[in-house]
């Protein structure tokens, strides 16, 4: 079965797990979304407030109707506590940037004028490279790096995104509370 | 249970006591050793060696298929785990409830690449439900527990515990849990099903057809599915594991459908305004092309599984639950819609199903002097024993011609490797379900390129002096792909053609059971006869088959449904 998420109709979604904090854990769920061909733009995971459960932030770009039997498909897998797709308009996302520009001092002062209007901190100095450290949303990522694209990039890594839901509602489900 | 000092390897013995295993298939080696020790000493748990992991897995299907209950397999490490893969995604694929356990190297071996290592819980993570690499003595009562409790639960399926040599060793204070606690697994339903949506649906109807599939079986909910049947008075179809959901003969019934489904079966289906599909799935085999798959009928779909609900058809109305819980509840909203508002007719909708019924039954060639037809086998073994047998199968024309012929009486008759098809099944199931049901006449109907798979189990069949009847329909083809060759490939017959080896006569004699062999259509009643009432362990009887009797009507792979080859 092909899934439509070759089509026009595809967009960005953020899935957010709740999972045991087991081994071999990240390999049933990256496994799942590989062999019924599901695309993973970005995937994030780290600790939670509690020890045994980790969270991960999984990117994918399909259409609604494919997102929706990922989210079943991820249910079925039995260390997955809670999965939801994360209201676009409804949630508080992050990422995060290292950037490591080769540059003469010269610029420096730019860069770091620059810097300040996207809220990013130069972390590192050198007499020919600096490296910038900034967060945000995707949107605001992208624009940076184009800024920073002229000057010369050397490296450059991001973190894939992380996300909650706005307001009181948690993902972890009632027995779990 | 009281606790008390013991091994890992004791553990899990007692395990299996607990959970009342009585059959366990395979084969020891190195890596699981002292487990097999351990069983020795087992009163109630029984091993079965056999010769092959692989049918030691397809046994533990048949058994559990047959049953109900969860079936057993062991294998050892390396190879002997590998060599379960095949049964596993088998039982993967059709829901069939089974525990798989492996030695492994110790777990200061693992990952060094070992002698006989293999990453079994890597390799079957895709075709488990779950599956577990014990690292600690400590946790394996729980783990024995969460996975019996997660293959037989929910929709029901395969999981595997690989269990080192050194945790078998390993000793630790033994207590076996009365009750799980995985907080991932039995999702809460969050949304009430739309039970008033549904009968809405069907009061509505004037062309309803009811799909049942294998998820009758599993829930058991038989009595429930004959009531709802009764009420909505639609015409019944079903999958190749929902024969027997209702027998076949209950007016209503119309068989199977799909790409071997008979030519009125399928009409009525492309034809349906509404489908109430209880515990199927919509698989490209019953669908044919998905686009032009039934374009007038709305989508009722009751499943237990939520992720199957508009993973192929989109469903108007989805229903997630058990069918034994949920369909009543649904029959008495229907009832009720029945009564407040009345419901359209579909006395219309029967005079056309029963007219398609009359012009296009399921037919095949007569039974000449020259060949035996194949389907003429299958009907005269149904009329010799009534119907009154328990049927496996392996994969390839002859399972779809038992499929079209055998007309299924009860509940988990018809037995048979449905998704993942694989030759070979047979034999090993054969065994699994006269081990189940040891009271039962088992049948097994076979191919030629089928029976060579698993061929080597026949000692396992003698040892245990199963009564087992395998009916070999020999084309001497690979039948099914020589089908798809001579339709689809301009008769090239690329590595079809099987030689007449072996000798299946000499075969059977040589494992010490009767063999038996008709060629010509003047020999099939008395070998018939003659196999039926052997006893005293397996029969093999070799029936040459006419070579090129199709499977039809057929729907080519990606038509429509209602576009089949009539081989006429």
């Amino acid at each position: 079965m092909e899934h439509d998420d070759k089509l026009p109709t595809s967009s960005s979604h953020t899935v957010s797990l709740l999972v045991e904090n087991k081994p071999g854990v990240l390999h049933r769920i990256a496994g799942l979304f590989s062999r019924r061909g599901y695309n993973i733009a970005s995937l994030t995971v780290g600790p939670t407030e509690r020890p045994e459960y980790s969270r991960m932030t999984i990117v994918v770009r399909l259409s609604s109707k494919t997102v929706e039997q990922v989210v079943r498909q991820v249910q079925k897998l039995v260390p997955v506590v809670e999965v939801r797709e994360l209201s676009p308009v409804d949630l508080v996302e992050r990422e995060l940037l290292l950037v490591k520009i080769r540059t003469p001092e010269k610029n420096h002062a730019e860069l770091r004028a620059l810097a300040e209007t996207y809220e990013a901190k130069i972390v590192d100095v050198s007499p020919d490279a600096l490296v910038i450290e900034a967060s945000g949303n995707a949107g605001k990522l992208d624009a940076l790096e184009d800024r920073l694209a002229q000057y010369g990039i050397q490296e450059l890594c991001r973190s894939g995104r992380i996300a909650l839901e706005r307001g009181f509602k948690t993902l972890a489900p009632p027995n779990l509370k | 249970m009281a606790k008390e000092k013991t091994t890992g390897a004791k553990a899990v013995v007692k395990a299996l006591e607990a959970e009342g295993v009585e059959w366990v298939f395979g084969v020891p080696g190195g890596a699981i050793l002292p487990i097999y020790d351990a069983l020795f000493d087992s009163r109630t748990v029984k091993h079965v060696l056999v010769r092959h992991e692989q049918t030691g897995a397809h046994a533990a299907e048949g058994f559990a298929h047959a049953t109900g209950k969860v079936g057993v397999c062991f294998g050892t490490s390396g190879p002997g785990a590998t060599n379960l893969v095949t049964g596993i995604a088998d039982a993967y694929m059709d829901s069939v409830p089974m525990v798989a356990i492996t030695g492994n190297v110790s777990s200061s071996l693992i990952g060094s690449d070992a002698f006989q290592e293999a990453d079994i819980t890597g390799i079957t993570m895709p075709i488990t439900k779950h599956n577990w690499l014990v690292t600690d003595v400590k946790d394996l009562p729980r783990i024995l527990k969460e996975a019996f409790y997660i293959a037989r639960t929910g929709r029901p399926g395969p999981v595997l515990v690989d269990i080192p040599k050194d945790i078998q060793n390993a000793e630790f204070e033994f207590e076996y849990p009365d009750s799980v606690n995985i907080p991932g697994y039995h999702p809460p339903v969050r949304e009430e099903p739309r039970l008033k949506d549904a009968a809405a649906l069907i009061r509505a109807s004037s062309r309803p057809v009811i799909y049942l599939g294998g998820g009758v079986r599993t829930s058991g909910a038989y009595d429930e599915v004959a009531q709802f049947v009764e009420l909505v008075g639609a015409p019944v179809v079903t999958t190749v594991h929902g024969k027997g959901a209702l027998p076949e003969s209950h007016p209503q019934c119309l068989g199977m459908f799909g790409m071997h489904g008979a030519k009125f079966t399928n009409y009525t289906v492309q034809d349906a305004d509404l489908i109430i599909a209880l515990g199927a799935r919509f698989d490209d085999r019953v669908t044919g092309k998905l686009s032009t798959f039934a374009p007038e009928a709305k989508i009722v779909h009751l499943d237990v599984d939520p992720a199957e609900i508009s993973k192929l058809v989109t469903a108007t109305v989805p229903l997630v639950g058990d069918l034994k819980l949920l369909l009543p509840q649904l029959t008495e909203q229907t009832r009720k819609a029945f009564a407040a508002s009345g419901r359209a007719d579909i006395a219309p909708w029967w005079i056309k199903v029963s007219a398609w019924r009359e012009k296009h039954p399921l037919h095949h060639a007569p039974q000449g002097d020259q060949f035996i037809e194949p389907q003429h086998v299958i009907e005269r073994i149904w009329e010799k024993t009534q119907g009154k047998a328990l049927v496996t199968t392996g994969v390839g024309k002859h399972q779809m011609f038992a499929a079209q012929y055998w007309k299924t009486i009860w509940p988990r008759q018809f037995i048979t490797s449905g998704g993942l098809g694989t030759m070979g099944f047979c034999l090993p199931a054969a065994i699994g379900v006269q081990l189940g049901k040891p009271d039962a006449l088992v049948i097994g109907i076979d191919g030629d390129g089928s029976f060579q798979m698993t061929l080597q189990d026949l000692a396992t069949a003698v040892d245990l002096k199963l009564n087992i009847k395998i009916f070999i329909l020999n084309n001497l083809f690979l039948g099914m792909v020589h089908q798809w060759q001579d339709l689809f490939y301009e008769k090239r017959l690329s590595e079809t053609p099987l030689s007449d080896l072996p000798d299946l006569v000499k075969l059977a004699e040589a494992y010490s059971c009767l063999g038996l062999r008709a060629r010509k259509p003047s020999e099939l009643e008395d070998v018939l006869d003659r196999a039926l009432a052997h006893k005293g362990g397996p029969v093999i009887v070799d029936i040459r088959t006419r070579p090129d009797a199709h499977v039809y009507p057929m729907v080519p792979a990606g038509a429509p449904l209602n576009d089949m080859i009539d081989g006429e």
